[in-house]
């Protein structure tokens, strides 16, 4: 009999709430018993809900067992896991889980399929045959696709991917750059943590891909180093991609060089911003650019640079497999494609979701999320990370459109939705936004790196109950200011959750001052 | 001025692993954090002739950074995150707890985001993760930290 395969995820979520030691139980049981097995360390499904959400492959099918614990253990081998026995915690086969199923998976669906580190199995599935496909393509033909494709930055601005491509192909210079952002820094948000932790080699193709189509034959990857076990992993794919042939010179007999470093961030928000990422990359502080010239132009030591998200960078595969055309073909008006949902905060089933663009958040929240965590009625949702709006109940039929979003003075952002039930106080979420301004502000502009600790102040002498009339005229006069005239989003963008507290949640100010 | 130093042969050679270049800077602190808590002035003043910086240099980059701390952190490193889903379950209590309950040899610092917000509240123990921490479980994950069976 051959080894039975054991699936245990290698994913921060997963290993947060006890993987690591379920895997090293389910190797010990094993032993003890002398069962022979296969474990494999996986990404994670993005069921965080579930995990840890280990699989056993009975006859070809995974089943799934939810929730399981290291002291579970021997109790689920004495269950007959082996053979997809019956426990208290069996889901049933993956493939039949509806949170799953109902998804559109196109950039995560290797996620959680396969062993996050074995290049082998990416190969089997589909690894670089989107890098295959470009090299016979043509760079023109992969630009056009990505244009067709309508793919916009994931990483919260939303700006068209083709254009960046297109006006570096178009630059001449003997060095250009792929720098790719994967500092995820905004509350809510972990995609492209799932991402780089479960399908690694889907990130290199990906920016090698970039590489090829506009000519760069380096790439940098920007890491938050938050992210102890993303860079572990990452640092092994990246060795391994260069092992196999698939990283460095002549790649695979192609011709075409290229290679990539990883870089880790420091604990800066704003390194996240593209021109203070390219500074931190440089080995300076994180201070953000004035722009122009814009990275395609001048990026990374002022060389023509593509400057792209992790999640975006990663659809690039899909484009090149399936044509721009056909991925053009999901989402909605200006927004095409899929987004992968982080639902995250006061939420039952936290997780990751990938739906095309147009979903609600109703239906996130609560079909997929199940509603708050705590049972409690749902009071503000903030989409988009700590710059994004606080939506009230009755914004939630709002459709996931970048357009939309921008109408009722929210924003997608990188697609973290954060839920809060009843008991939250939004005058102190309100407050946090600006206290969150001052910590993070990188000081080169003057509305963000002031305005940002009198916002804090204002936002005080409002709970109070100081002078409410004097103060609330100067709050929004201070939000005007700030995002009429700081250099980035930091500043630029703060005030959006601080007017969204203000329009929908101004009682919570008040409810302060009766303390 | 604290009188702990850090070895200055071992930063020699966390700057060589960067092939000694300037460009390097962030990743060169970054790993001497990693592996010796902190920077201190004296690594800012060697690390600003080796890379042919000035002090000024080395020194801003090493303010600018959360991550690079200039004091000698304690035995123990938690990180509690202050971010928004972790708020929405109760971080600021769970961040009351710890200040009332952590020893002192243990250094308690904010972080923004650990990217666990599916599983919120997060915290870092000595760079590991970990989810669902209530007041409870953070006992137990201190107890853990200090060997201590629970």
């Amino acid at each position: 009999m051959s080894a039975v395969k054991i699936y245990v995820p290698r994913e921060t979520t997963s290993v947060s709430v006890g993987a690591d030691e379920v895997a090293l139980a389910v190797a010990q049981q094993a032993k003890k018993s002398g069962a022979s097995i296969q474990l494999i360390r996986n990404g994670s499904w993005g069921a965080c809900w579930l995990e840890p959400l280990i699989e056993v492959e009975v006859d070809g099918v995974r089943i799934a067992y939810g929730n399981v614990e290291a002291s579970d253990v021997p109790g689920l081998f004495d269950a007959g896991l082996l053979a997809g026995g019956e426990h208290d915690k069996r889901l049933g086969p993956i493939n039949e889980i509806d949170y799953l199923i109902s998804q559109d998976r196109w950039t995560f669906w290797r996620c959680g399929l396969i062993e996050a580190l074995s290049l082998e199995d990416f190969l089997l599935h589909q690894g670089f045959k989107a890098l295959q496909k470009a090299w016979e393509d043509g760079p023109d033909a992969v630009i056009e696709a990505v244009m067709a494709s309508g793919l916009r930055g994931r990483g919260g601005a939303g700006f068209p991917a083709g254009i960046k491509w297109r006006t570096v192909a178009d630059i001449e210079s003997a060095q250009k750059y792929i720098a790719c952002n994967a500092d995820e820094g905004d509350s809510g948000t972990f995609s492209d943590r799932m991402l780089m932790e479960g399908d690694p080699f889907g990130l290199i193709e990906s920016m090698a891909i970039a590489g090829f189509a506009v000519g760069a034959n380096r790439g940098y990857i920007y890491l938050r180093s938050e992210y102890p076990l993303t860079h572990m992993i990452l640092s092994r794919a990246i060795e391994t991609a260069r092992e196999g042939g698939w990283l460095g010179e002549n790649i695979q007999g192609s011709g075409f060089d290229f290679d990539i470093e990883l870089h880790l961030g420091a604990g800066s928000y704003v390194c996240g911003e593209e021109t203070a990422m390219l500074e931190s990359l440089e080995g300076k502080k994180g201070i953000v650019r004035f722009k122009p010239p814009l990275p395609a132009f001048e990026g990374l030591f002022g060389k023509p640079t593509v400057v792209n998200n992790v999640v975006t960078l990663a659809s690039v595969a899909n484009v090149v497999i399936l044509g721009g055309e056909r991925y053009a073909g999901m989402g909605v008006n200006r927004s095409k494609g899929t987004l992968a949902f982080q639902l995250a905060g006061n939420i039952k089933r936290g997780g990751l979701v990938e739906k095309a663009f147009g979903v609600t958040l109703r239906e996130l929240i609560e079909e997929y999320g199940g509603g708050t965590a705590s049972g409690r009625p749902v009071k503000a949702v903030q989409v988009g990370g700590p710059l994004g709006a606080y939506l009230p109940e009755e914004q939630l039929d709002t459709p996931l459109d970048y357009e939309a979003f921008t109408e009722i003075g929210a924003m997608i952002g990188h697609g973290g939705i954060v839920v809060f039930d009843d008991t939250a106080d939004m005058a102190q979420q309100a407050r946090f936004a600006m206290e969150f301004c001052a910590i993070e502000s990188c000081g080169k502009c003057t509305p963000c790196r002031i305005g940002s600790t009198r916002g804090v102040e204002v936002i005080d002498k409002l709970i109070a109950g100081e002078k409410r009339n004097e103060n609330y005229d100067l709050l929004v006069e201070l939000c005007d200011t700030m995002e009429d005239a700081s250099l980035c989003a930091m500043g630029g963008m703060t005030p959006y959750p601080v007017r969204s507290v203000l329009r929908h949640f101004a009682d919570d100010f008040a409810a302060g001052q009766k303390r | 001025m604290s009188e702990q130093t850090i070895d200055r042969d071992a930063v020699a050679s966390i700057a060589q692993r960067f092939e000694s270049k300037p460009e390097m800077l962030v990743q060169i602190l970054q790993a001497v954090v990693t592996e010796h808590g902190w920077v201190s002035e004296d690594v800012i003043r060697q690390l600003a002739d080796i890379l042919n910086l000035s002090r000024a240099d080395v020194h801003g980059v090493v303010a600018y950074y959360h991550d690079f701390r200039t004091e000698p952190p304690g035995s123990h490193i938690i990180k509690i995150c202050q971010a928004e889903a972790c708020q929405a379950m109760g971080s600021r209590d769970l961040t009351k707890h710890a200040n009332d309950s952590v020893d002192a040899d243990t250094t308690l610092e904010p972080v923004y985001c650990l990217g666990n917000c599916a599983c919120a509240p997060a915290v870092m123990v000595n760079g590991k993760t970990f989810g669902r921490v209530d007041a409870k479980r953070f006992d137990t994950l201190v107890a853990a930290m200090r060997g201590v069976s629970s």
